[in-house]
């Protein structure tokens, strides 16, 4: 059984910062991820990451951009500790080798990006959560004293009989065996949950399972109705196209070849919020005004040729292979599409959930730094600044801290669940068609534009398909690499997510951020400035509230 | 929508069987990717076949294998373009070479792979403390060149095609060498000769590689490792005046001395000239000449036998009809006075305005 003061779950951006930061502090780390580290889905992060690092900016400036961005959901606290400590991480990661751009003079470059009221984003061309996931690899590969675990999958987390986290139920990929990780505490780094979605930019990976973990042991989620459907996606596909094309100058037409974001954003126009872009796309399609196939056109062509090739590589790439547009010629047809949730498990500013032990940094945690809508090029900056922060805050809290005794019970039980998976007969539904029909029903229904009653067929659905889950087929009857269980298992995670999705958005009766009620079309600050908690109350969600921290910025009209 | 066939490699470690390929149809439009067919075969028929995939962009890295024979990504191969390249009818897809297989398209790419990235200590050895408050200072275009390697994803496409791997499963290979001169041409990186010195010494290292293009034809990303291996030996000769006692860089000489002399290769004089630096003088003189000239004499025997040298050929080697024209190449690239490295996010001067994406690609590989 191995064991280790801290465990991190998940290793991508906050997952990685999360386990140097504890190595750093001294404890013992272990981290594990379901896949390779560098298959992690920070990644698909392409345009940049904040920080007001320049003397002409500041971090009220930043900070203001961010609770304005949010719809005023943001909790003030976070966000100032965010963007305060946001300069340092960022040259952290310049001297531990990250190769960001640089302007003539040998300095760090940077970019315009959504919502920002100056150009704030330092980036590595179009690959900057590639090359700082990579970055962070190499120092990963660099200290022994991290305990890697590549392509093991956690099941659930345990907890000690006071209900202090004790560690995780995991699955070695590899040969199927089943492992108890005792651990001090654990921090879960998971990511997203768009997979929920279909379409989504997220990858096949991105299944909610911390979020799901934290809800079954009692962590309360928080701000979950706010779920970001990004402007510039594929059709079809799904794929993204970075906010940096339009941050370097691209522009978006509708099929009558109006730049429709003048009626939008008069001010901001293409770089205004995401979901101001996304609902101006959505409803240039649904009046009649966009491409055939539900979409509007991104132009890039104004962009010289000599900048795409130096700072959007990738898309071109992405246009070339995946819809057969090359950019540097031809607009290309884009339309909202899931994204990133805003909303996750419930923490302080160290990370702390409401469980003792228990942990959660980057997309699958809710601090909230980005309430209603995350602006552009703030998600890696929150992975890294509150991976660090969970870190430090667990390497320190278990630091004499006694292990308690081995959960082999829960693991049995585990392995017993698992088991009665692998050996069903095949007379369920499919993982995949239930997947498919739970995407479909969460685009239709709880997508850019929202109303009680798609809601309610939403919630019927997730409820159906849950029920249905519970005797699902699975076809590998193998160990080795049996990615058909894992699905299985990801598949209830998925559906945990939707349901607490969903039921907050039915309880959010205003539009704010991301959530858009067209039969409550207007911010209610009286009755909504507030958090919507879901946790689990027996086999069903429940709702709490919760405050929202304002420090000095009051709520005004939101426009751009 | 299309209807295509696909032939899979299936290997089921647990069945103490042999690998064995499988049929499947699938239906898919054109332009969807061979990722998708097998996510389909999988959603629909057999959720077992096990393949590694993620993002389904080509940023991941997961599912590289091989369709028809020819190393890529499943993601970002267009299943229509696949059809019309396969022998009879059935898209092959087997899992990626040069690794051992787990189970059916997932391979082991620790045991290949990471092993051989950390063979070439990959994290950033700072050659003085980080200034305190402020970035590194450094120059624009060396950050852009070392990105061209930062845009590796890892997926082990070239490590599948590398063919000297086949021959050498000690060389430290395509990807690994390009997460090496991530390093070399970062100006913040205070071990660059230590570096260099270290991988042209080691026997399997930057000199193993035979230069045949097909880490370059199969790369993703267009990170093209073979350049950067060739960076790597350019930074090593030109930059730090390293010569291993394998004698690569001797062998690289003697190969640019007869071009520039003949035009065309002169067999019999290249491994003297290897031995000397690339002078045939030195080579001959050399006190360990006689020893390494006898040691690779079969070689030699082998040429002679399969026809591949004559011993006429050997002795009086032609010119170029128009070797003139060798030598002013040479003359002009000399003329520059310094090394132009130009890369995917470098595209130099002779960038036409009106070229587009597609044409750039085709210009560039």
């Amino acid at each position: 059984m191995p064991h280790h003061d801290v465990l991190v779950i998940g290793a991508g951006l906050a997952g990685q910062r999360a386990a140097l930061a504890a190595a750093g502090e001294g404890a013992s780390v272990g981290i594990i991820s379901k896949i390779h580290p560098v298959r992690s889905h920070s990644n698909a992060a392409q345009g940049g990451i904040n920080a007001a690092l320049d003397p002409q900016d500041s971090w009220e400036s930043h900070a203001f951009d961010t609770i304005k961005g949010s719809d005023y959901l943001g909790d003030q606290d976070a966000i100032e500790i965010m963007c305060r400590e946001a300069p340092n991480e960022l040259l952290e990661l310049e001297h531990l080798g990250v190769t960001f751009h640089r302007n003539e003079e040998g300095r760090l470059g940077k970019r315009a990006f959504g919502g920002a009221s100056a150009a704030r984003t330092y980036y590595v061309a179009d690959i900057t959560g590639q090359a700082i996931l990579h970055v962070l690899y190499e120092q990963l590969m660099k200290f022994d004293e991290v305990f890697r675990y590549e392509e093991w999958f956690t099941t659930a987390l345990v907890q000690d009989d006071e209900g202090r986290i004790a560690g995780a139920i995991t699955r070695n990929i590899r040969d199927g065996a089943m492992e108890l990780f005792s651990a001090k505490a654990a921090i879960l780094a998971t990511g997203g949950n768009g997979q929920v979605y279909d379409p989504t930019t997220n990858a096949l990976i991105c299944t909610g399972d911390g979020i799901a973990m934290a809800y079954r042991v009692g962590a309360p989620l928080m701000d979950m109705e706010m779920i970001q459907y990004h402007p510039t996606t594929l059709a079809g596909l799904g794929l993204l196209i970075t906010e940096g094309a339009r941050g370097e100058g691209a522009q978006l037409y509708n099929a009558r070849g109006e730049r429709f974001m003048e009626r939008y954003a008069p001010n901001k126009m293409e770089l205004a919020s995401r979901d101001v872009v996304s609902r101006a796309e959505q409803t240039e399609i649904q009046e009649g005004r966009g491409f055939p196939e539900g979409t509007v056109a991104l132009d890039v062509t104004m962009v010289p040729r000599k900048r795409i090739h130096e700072a959007l590589r990738e898309i071109v790439n992405v246009g070339r292979d995946f819809a057969g547009v090359d950019i540097t010629r031809e607009p290309i047809h884009v339309k909202p599409g899931n994204h990133y949730v805003m909303g996750g498990v419930r923490t302080d500013v160290y990370g702390q959930t409401s469980i003792p032990g228990l942990y959660a940094a980057g997309e699958c945690a809710c601090v909230s730094v980005h309430g209603g809508n995350r602006l552009g090029a703030n998600s890696l900056l929150d992975t890294l600044v509150f991976g660090r922060r969970s870190g430090e805050h667990a390497a320190r809290a278990v630091k004499g801290l006694a292990p308690t005794p081995p959960a082999f019970t829960q693991l049995r039980d585990e392995e017993r669940r698992i088991e009665a998976i692998v050996g069903r007969d095949g007379s369920g539904r499919r993982v995949s068609e239930i997947k498919a029909e739970l995407g479909e029903t969460m685009d239709a229904h709880v997508a850019v534009f929202r109303d009680d009653e798609g809601l309610r067929t939403a919630l019927e659905t997730v409820r159906r398909l849950r029920d249905e889950a519970a005797d699902v087929a699975v076809d590998d009857k193998g160990t080795v690499f049996n990615q058909d269980v894992l699905g299985a298992l990801e598949l209830h995670f998925m559906l945990d997510n939707a349901e607490c999705i969903v039921v907050s958005a039915i309880e959010r009766t205003e539009s704010r951020g991301a959530q858009y009620r067209t039969d409550f079309p207007d911010r209610n600050d009286d009755e909504w400035l507030k958090h919507i908690n879901v946790a689990v109350n027996g086999d069903l969600p429940e709702i709490s509230y919760s405050g929202v921290t304002q420090t000095q910025w009051a709520p005004q009209e939101r426009t751009y | 929508m299309g209807a295509y066939q696909l032939r899979v490699r299936r290997f089921d470690p647990e069945s103490g069987e042999a690998a064995y390929w499988a049929d499947y149809g699938v239906e898919l439009p054109a332009e969807r990717s061979v990722l998708d067919g097998i996510l389909q075969i999988k959603d629909r028929e057999d959720a077992s076949l096990a393949i590694r995939c993620s993002c389904r962009a080509a940023i991941c890295g997961s599912c590289g294998v091989r369709i028809n024979g020819r190393s890529a990504l499943a993601c970002n191969t267009r299943i229509g373009e696949a059809a019309e390249s396969a022998r009879d009818g059935a898209i092959t897809v087997e899992p990626m070479g040069n690794m051992p297989v787990i189970k059916d398209l997932v391979t082991d790419m620790e045991a290949v792979h990471w092993k051989k990235v950390r063979r070439v200590v990959p994290w950033l050895l700072p050659a003085e403390e980080p200034p305190e408050g402020r970035e590194y200072i450094v120059p624009a275009e060396a950050m852009l060149d070392v990105t061209q390697a930062m845009a590796c994803i890892h997926c082990g496409v070239c490590v599948s095609a590398c063919l000297s791997l086949e021959v050498d499963p000690e060389f430290v290979g395509p990807a690994a060498l390009a997460k090496a001169y991530r390093f070399v041409g970062d100006p913040r990186d205070g071990e660059q000769e230590t570096r260099l010195r270290d991988l042209a010494e080691d026997p399997h290292g930057i000199y193993d590689c035979t230069h045949c293009f097909a880490c370059v034809e199969v790369c993703p990303k267009d990170v093209a490792p073979m350049d950067q291996i060739m960076r790597l030996r350019r930074r090593a000769t030109d930059d730090h005046g390293i010569k291993d006692s394998n004698n690569g860089y001797g062998h690289e000489q003697a190969f640019v001395n007869i071009v520039e002399r003949w035009g065309t290769l002169h067999e019999a004089q290249l491994l003297p000239r290897s031995f000397g630096d690339g002078s045939l003088v030195k080579g001959q003189l050399k006190p360990d000449a006689a020893r390494q000239m006898t040691q690779n004499l079969p070689t030699a025997l082998r040429g002679l036998r399969s026809g591949k040298v004559s011993p006429r050929k050997a002795l009086l080697h032609p010119k170029l009809p128009d070797q003139k024209q060798v030598r002013r190449i040479f003359k002009e690239i000399e003329s520059k006075g310094e090394r132009l490295e130009l890369n995917l996010y470098i595209v130099g001067e002779s960038g036409d305005e009106e070229e587009g994406a597609f044409a750039e690609e085709a210009g560039e590989s």
